[in-house]
C-alpha cells in the first residue's frame, strides 16, 4: 500500500493525467449542458495527450532538433520524437471533430432552442 | 529539470481544469479551458515537445476557444440549470475504481524522463540517428510528419476536410 503511495508520487505526471481524465469523463457523464459536455470531452482529450508527451521526455534531454549535422547523434541527448508525431495528428483531429460536435450543439440550438439535455428530450417526445 | 517548477506547473494546470469545470457560467468555463491549453503548451515546451505545444497553442487555446466561443454567441450562454444534478450510482462507483486501478498501474509504468524507458529504447534512437542522412532535416519530428509518414499526414488533411464540410452542411441556413 505504503509502496503503491509512493509509486504514485514519484509519478506527478500520471497523477495529473489520472486527475484531469476521470473528471473530464465524469462532466461528460453527468451534466446535462452539451455545451459543458464538450469542455469534459476536452479534458479528456488532452489529458491523454499529456500522458502520451511525459511518456517522451528524458532527463536532460533537449527537444528533439539536431544541434548538429555532421556529429553523429546520440539518442540520449534528444527527447523521444515519435510521440510527438502522434500527438501532433491527435490534437489537430481532436479539434477538427470538436468542431463538428460543436456545429451540431449549434444546429440542436436552432432546431429546439436549447442545450439542455432534459428540455431536448421533453420537447422529443 | 527543477523538480519543484514542473509541480507548480502541474498544479496550475489542475487549477484551471477545475475552474474550467467548477464555474457556473459558460463564458468563463471556455476562457479558463483557454489558459488551460496555454498551460498545457508550457508543460510540453518545458518536456522538450516544442512542436506538440507550438500546436497546441495554435490550435488548442487559439482555434478551440474561438469555435467554443462562436458556438456560445449563436446559442445560451448560460449553463441553463445551475443547481448540480445528482450523479449517477453507476458513475459513483465505476469512476473511483477505475481511478485506482490506474493509479495502481502506476508502479508498472518506467521512471519519468528515464533514457532507458521502453518508449525510448526500440525505434526511436533509429530515427534519430538516421533522420539527418534520409531527410536533409534538422528536426525529427518534421521528418517524420513529412517524410517517414507523408501518407498519413495526407489522409489526416482528408480527415480535416470531411470535418469542415459537416460543420458547413451543419450550419448552413434553409431556405424558407
Amino acid at each position: 500500500m505504503a509502496d503503491a503511495l509512493a509509486a504514485v508520487f514519484q509519478r506527478p505526471n500520471f497523477l495529473t493525467f489520472v486527475i484531469i481524465f476521470l473528471w473530464g469523463f465524469y462532466i461528460m457523464v453527468t451534466r446535462y449542458n452539451l455545451v459543458k459536455k464538450l469542455v469534459g470531452l476536452y479534458l479528456v482529450q488532452t489529458s491523454v495527450i499529456f500522458f502520451l508527451v511525459s511518456i517522451s521526455a528524458k532527463k536532460g534531454a533537449t527537444a528533439p532538433v539536431l544541434l548538429s549535422a555532421t556529429d553523429p547523434v546520440q539518442a540520449f541527448q534528444y527527447a523521444n520524437p515519435l510521440p510527438h508525431v502522434l500527438t501532433l495528428t491527435a490534437i489537430v483531429v481532436g479539434v477538427a471533430t470538436l468542431g463538428v460536435a460543436l456545429a451540431l450543439c449549434a444546429a440542436i440550438y436552432r432546431r429546439y432552442g436549447s442545450l439542455d439535455e432534459e428540455d431536448i428530450l421533453k420537447r422529443l417526445e | 529539470m527543477t523538480f519543484s517548477f514542473e509541480i507548480l506547473l502541474l498544479i496550475l494546470l489542475l487549477v484551471t481544469a477545475a475552474g474550467a469545470i467548477l464555474v457556473k457560467d459558460l463564458m468563463s468555463a471556455i476562457l479558463l479551458l483557454g489558459s488551460y491549453s496555454f498551460f498545457l503548451a508550457l508543460v510540453w515546451a518545458w518536456l522538450g515537445a516544442v512542436d506538440v505545444a507550438f500546436v497546441e497553442a495554435v490550435v488548442g487555446a487559439g482555434l478551440a476557444t474561438v469555435l467554443f466561443l462562436l458556438t456560445l454567441f449563436g446559442t445560451a450562454p448560460k449553463d441553463s440549470r445551475l443547481r448540480r444534478p445528482p450523479p449517477p450510482i453507476a458513475a459513483l462507483f465505476a469512476l473511483p475504481l477505475l481511478g485506482v486501478l490506474l493509479l495502481y498501474a502506476a508502479n508498472d509504468l518506467p521512471k519519468f524522463g528515464d533514457p532507458t524507458s521502453p518508449a525510448s529504447t526500440h525505434i526511436s534512437p533509429a530515427y534519430l540517428e538516421r533522420s539527418y542522412q534520409d531527410t536533409q532535416t534538422p528536426n525529427v519530428v518534421t521528418s517524420v510528419l513529412m517524410d517517414y509518414r507523408s501518407l498519413d499526414t495526407m489522409v489526416e488533411t482528408v480527415v480535416i476536410f470531411t470535418a469542415g464540410i459537416a460543420c458547413a452542411l451543419l450550419l448552413r441556413r434553409q431556405a424558407s
